[in-house]
């Protein structure tokens, strides 16, 4: 039996800058999670994947991360892309201290 | 040091410009991601978790003050201020943005620097004993043999799109500091009847399929050492397993094709190759490499200072007793400088303490420095004389942590802080172990202990080979670390064993303590250490003491 859907937002790899960057429904790139268009829908969810990937100028490695509905939009599920949303746990770089 | 020649300078020169036009045409759309990717992993710039990570070789681990400075001027000018040294002896920064890189390489390259070859299936770094050409258990200096390999397999038209990366390492002494036995290939200096010869180890690895070398040849002249690698390497990449990535690495090809049968192989292809090489040239190329590597003019002078801060001051002699190694030149000494203060990140040094191990190694040390796989910094070629003044400067840039071996000098890969391939982290493991035992101030009491941790199953941080041994893994959606015992990374190669059942993240720490408190309730004194405790005694003492409740269920 084929797994149940669970939601995800389209996340990549800004090409110049290498930070973590999410997908709006809009179709721009955005720095923070809760802006990313979630995506609770498989076949809803292939399709803006595809459309990430054709944006290559932009971004590297897009992928689809499982995320949920948040109080202020899309949170991350998985502990990996916990820290994707915020950086490294030993010093204050990354997001946790530029956004 | 070897210096580079015109040649060396304008083949990075060319190297760099052509890849600083691999990425203008990625920026404008000329190449596509795949198109780009080997080649940016051919230059060391990979794409991490929260941004690119470029690798630069410290060849054979060896450096001087102005390339050590410049590291610190790359840290500043293009990164965070920081620079993490690794286990295969390069430095990485970790937040280097994609329009700098080609200014970061041609920066690195004027002091005779370059990331070629950290990364993609290809020849790596080869790296060396970082005591080499210093201690006193030394049969040969490893380094002029190191640097005809960098020369002979930088850019070699055969070996750059192998089954999968190939490491090698050279040890000129008998004490190996090298881990030789974990590499695809490693070369131990030998001596028999009075000659120099090669002894050739295969097929050693650790990653998710850990493996002990084999001696693939027992002694192999300098007139043939060319022409055998050669033909080993040619034999791998031909025969080795292209269809499964996790089978690639010549330690399957040992283990699934036979030790026998691969020399066999080389053998014949030997016979081949050692034609094509001018036999007596290796030997002139070897020459001309290790008047490079002479050694310094050592001086003769007495050592007061050093004994009577020695004798005056226990901080100090702390300090020695522990980062101190014997030197093979009397009054000299080998020092380790600790980059592995407790709650710092293990292998980070900030620009600034890369300034003031520059400004060292100037002063006192002969211009040489040496980074080594355990991640620490190595001056070494120290007169003890000095060491009273060196030892005040590397206090007032925090790095005189007197910890040299000890529990809190532990070995972390970037883990699921920085990696891409990560599982879980390894680096906030590794600062609550050593924040803990330092506060518990039995961290001397405990004695040589190798705790070694990765955050993934490739190994990076040679789980394996750690006295204990952690590897962080993803199970079910959160972090879950297993521990090994036993291994041992020296010439006594040994993986180590698992204990059983992973432990949470915030049970890890506690689960190690239970393990160190069960080797200092059953050592028999002082004098035995956590390894040799480990072999006298087996695996069930410190796993009743890791699983209480499965033993009283028994």
């Amino acid at each position: 039996m084929a797994r149940n859907f669970t939601p995800k937002v389209v996340t990549a790899n800004h090409l110049l800058e290498g930070d973590v960057v999410y997908l709006t429904v809009d179709d721009r790139w955005t720095r923070r999670i809760e802006e990313a268009e979630l995506l609770e829908d498989e076949a809803h969810a292939t399709i803006r994947l595809l459309d990430a990937e054709r944006q290559a100028a932009e971004i590297v490695g897009a992928y689809l991360a499982d995320a949920k509905r948040g109080p202020h939009g899309p949170t991350p599920t998985h502990f990996r892309e916990v820290f994707r949303t915020q950086g490294p746990s030993n010093y204050a770089h990354g997001k946790q201290a530029e956004l | 040091m070897y210096e580079y020649n015109d040649f060396d300078h304008a083949f990075l020169a060319e190297r760099n410009a052509q890849f600083r036009a691999q990425v203008e045409r990625r920026i404008d759309g000329s190449l596509t991601e795949d198109e780009f990717k080997p080649l940016r992993l051919m230059n060391g710039l990979y794409l991490q978790l929260h941004a690119y990570m470029l690798r630069v070789a410290i060849p054979y681990g060896t450096l001087n003050s102005a390339q050590m400075d410049r590291m610190a001027h790359v840290a500043q000018t293009w990164d965070k201020g920081y620079g993490h040294f690794t286990t295969r002896q390069n430095i990485q920064y970790n937040w280097p943005k994609l329009r700098d890189v080609p200014d970061m390489l041609d920066s690195l390259a004027e002091v005779g620097i370059h990331a070629i070859q950290t990364s993609g299936n290809t020849i790596r770094n080869v790296t060396a004993d970082h005591f080499a050409g210093a201690a006193a258990d030394e049969i040969a200096d490893p380094r002029p043999l190191a640097e005809l390999l960098r020369q002979w397999s930088t850019d070699h038209p055969e070996f750059q799109f192998m089954p999968r990366k190939f490491k090698i390492a050279i040890t000129g002494a008998p004490n190996d500091r090298a881990v030789t036995a974990a590499h695809d290939l490693a070369l131990r200096i030998v001596e028999r009847d009075g000659q120099i010869g090669y002894q050739v180890w295969v097929g050693g690895g650790l990653g998710r399929t850990p493996m002990i070398g084999k001696v693939l040849a027992d002694f192999v002249t300098l007139d043939d050492l060319l022409p055998y690698l050669e033909a080993t390497v040619a034999v791998w990449n031909v025969i080795g397993r292209r269809d499964n990535k996790f089978k690639a690495r010549i330690k399957i090809l040992v283990h699934e094709f036979g030790l026998e049968n691969l020399r066999e192989e080389v053998e014949k292809e030997f016979a081949l190759r050692k034609t094509q090489f001018d036999a007596g040239q290796t030997s002139i190329l070897l020459d001309e490499i290790s008047r490079h590597f002479a050694p310094p003019a050592f001086e003769a002078a007495g050592t007061e200072p050093f004994d009577a801060a020695y004798e005056a001051d226990p901080v100090f002699r702390s300090w020695v007793d522990t980062n101190l190694t014997a030197h093979r030149a009397e009054g000299y000494a080998i020092v380790s400088v600790s980059l592995k203060k407790q709650g710092a990140t293990p292998g980070d040094a900030t620009a600034d303490q890369m300034r003031v191990l520059a400004a060292i190694a100037r002063e006192f040390g002969h211009d040489e420095l040496r980074i080594s796989h355990e991640q620490n910094v190595i001056l070494p070629h120290i007169h003890k004389r000095h060491l009273p003044q060196i030892h005040a400067r590397l206090k007032s840039a925090d790095l005189a942590t007197a910890n040299i071996g000890l529990i809190s000098d532990i070995i972390a890969c970037p883990g699921m802080d920085y990696c891409a391939l990560a599982t879980a982290r390894s680096i906030p493991v590794a600062q609550e172990i050593a924040t803990r035992f330092d506060a518990l101030k039995l961290e001397h009491d405990i004695g040589p202990l190798k705790i070694k941790i990765s955050g993934c199953i490739n190994a990076c941080g040679h789980h394996h080979v750690g006295h204990i041994g952690i590897l962080g893994l993803d199970r079910a959606g959160v972090e879950n670390y297993q521990i090994t015992l036993g291994g041992d990374g020296t010439e006594d190669a040994v993986i180590g064993t698992r204990t059983g059942p992973g432990f949470a993240y915030d049970q890890i720490v506690p689960a190690i303590e239970r393990i160190v408190q069960a080797y200092l309730d059953l050592r028999e004194s002082r004098n035995e250490t956590f390894l040799d405790a480990y072999k006298r005694v087996g695996m069930e003492p410190f796993k009743s003491a890791l699983y209480p409740e499965a033993q009283r269920a028994a």
